[in-house]
């Protein structure tokens, strides 16, 4: 059985701590990275993640896109949603057909 | 193409048909997987960015109603009251197969089946918008589960499907050509080798004819 993880600022996160997921507040990027990395080899599933955080950690994300776990999912966080959880999407769309044939008149 | 250097052989030439076959059959096959992955990965992503838009604006809710929650008491009581859950959840992972890319399924258990077991605190110290911020978080939860589930798998076709197009492209564009040019170059230099055998064939025959019966000679005599 897998486990499913938040990782964000601790404003953004502590209410999930509630539902059963395990919650890790951090603040600090290069510390993230780290952590993102022991959770990924541990049993989480999947991660949660804020958008404010995930967008200091591209590139650390982007080695977890093609494996089958952890799935690495961008959450908007207390501050607001970036769109970067759609941007993700988009790109998802682009990568596969060229370009972003589905989304593009949503703008 | 005219730098491929090949061989102008009967071997090299048997090679390049069966190459050809492979190479087409191949072709045909990869070109049937990227349409395929492609009509599954366009529902998918349909669905991913109503999941995605659902569940951002759930979030959203969640955490408005949080920071009001908070508003009604002080910090230590929050996060006294939050700090020690009796909610678990765990996910079972198994996978699908689409077209040889495995997709993840979860299958998500919460630790107990009490759905009030979400409010880890005694009621005499926190405020009723906590109830509410939590109970609208966990609302949204198998929401946000079917898209991590949905989005993963997203991601993953996306990338089979940029290698399969690479794949399709290569074979069309490059080797099938390729190898085409390769047997057209050999079956005309062949075709031409033999035509200069039989030419030489021929001079040869005409050369010892003409030591055996003089015709020039003859042809000299009955002019005069």
């Amino acid at each position: 059985m897998y486990k499913i993880a938040v990782m964000g600022d601790y404003d953004s996160i502590y209410g999930f701590a509630t539902l059963g997921l395990d919650t890790f507040p951090v603040k600090n990027p290069d510390y993230a990275a780290a952590q993102l990395k022991r959770l990924a080899e541990e049993d989480y599933a999947v991660i949660y993640m804020t958008e404010a955080l995930a967008e200091e950690l591209s590139k650390e994300i982007d080695k977890y896109r093609e494996n089958l776990k952890p799935a690495i999912i961008l959450i908007p966080g207390i501050s607001g949603n970036t769109g970067a959880g759609i941007a993700g999407v988009k790109k998802s769309v682009e990568q596969a057909v060229g370009s972003d044939i589905l989304f593009n008149e949503e703008q | 193409m005219a730098n491929v250097v090949v061989n102008p052989t009967r071997m090299e030439l048997t090679r390049l048909k069966k190459k050809l076959v492979t190479a087409s059959r191949g072709h045909k096959l990869l070109k049937d997987k990227r349409d395929e992955l492609m009509r599954q990965f366009l529902d998918m992503a349909r669905e991913n960015m109503e999941l995605r838009k659902k569940v951002e604006a759930g979030i959203k809710a969640a955490n408005t109603n949080f920071v009001i929650a908070k508003v009604g008491m002080n910090e230590q009581t929050l996060s006294t009251a939050l700090m020690a859950p009796k909610q678990e959840v765990r996910i079972a992972l198994s996978d699908r197969n689409v077209m040889s890319v495995d997709i993840p399924v979860y299958d998500y258990k919460t630790k107990s089946a009490d759905t009030n077991d979400i409010y880890s605190y005694g009621f005499a110290f926190t405020s009723g918008e906590l109830d509410d911020a939590v109970r609208s978080l966990s609302d949204i939860l198998p929401d946000m589960l079917r898209l991590a589930e949905v989005e993963k798998s997203c991601q993953m076709l996306a990338a089979e499907i940029e290698k399969t197009r690479r794949r399709v492209n290569a074979l069309e564009h490059v080797i099938i050509p390729e190898t085409r040019e390769g047997i057209k170059y050999i079956s005309m230099k062949l075709d031409e080798n033999e035509r200069s055998t039989q030419v030489r064939l021929m001079k040869v025959k005409d050369m010892m004819l003409e030591e055996a019966h003089h015709y020039k000679e003859h042809q000299f005599e009955n002019a005069q």
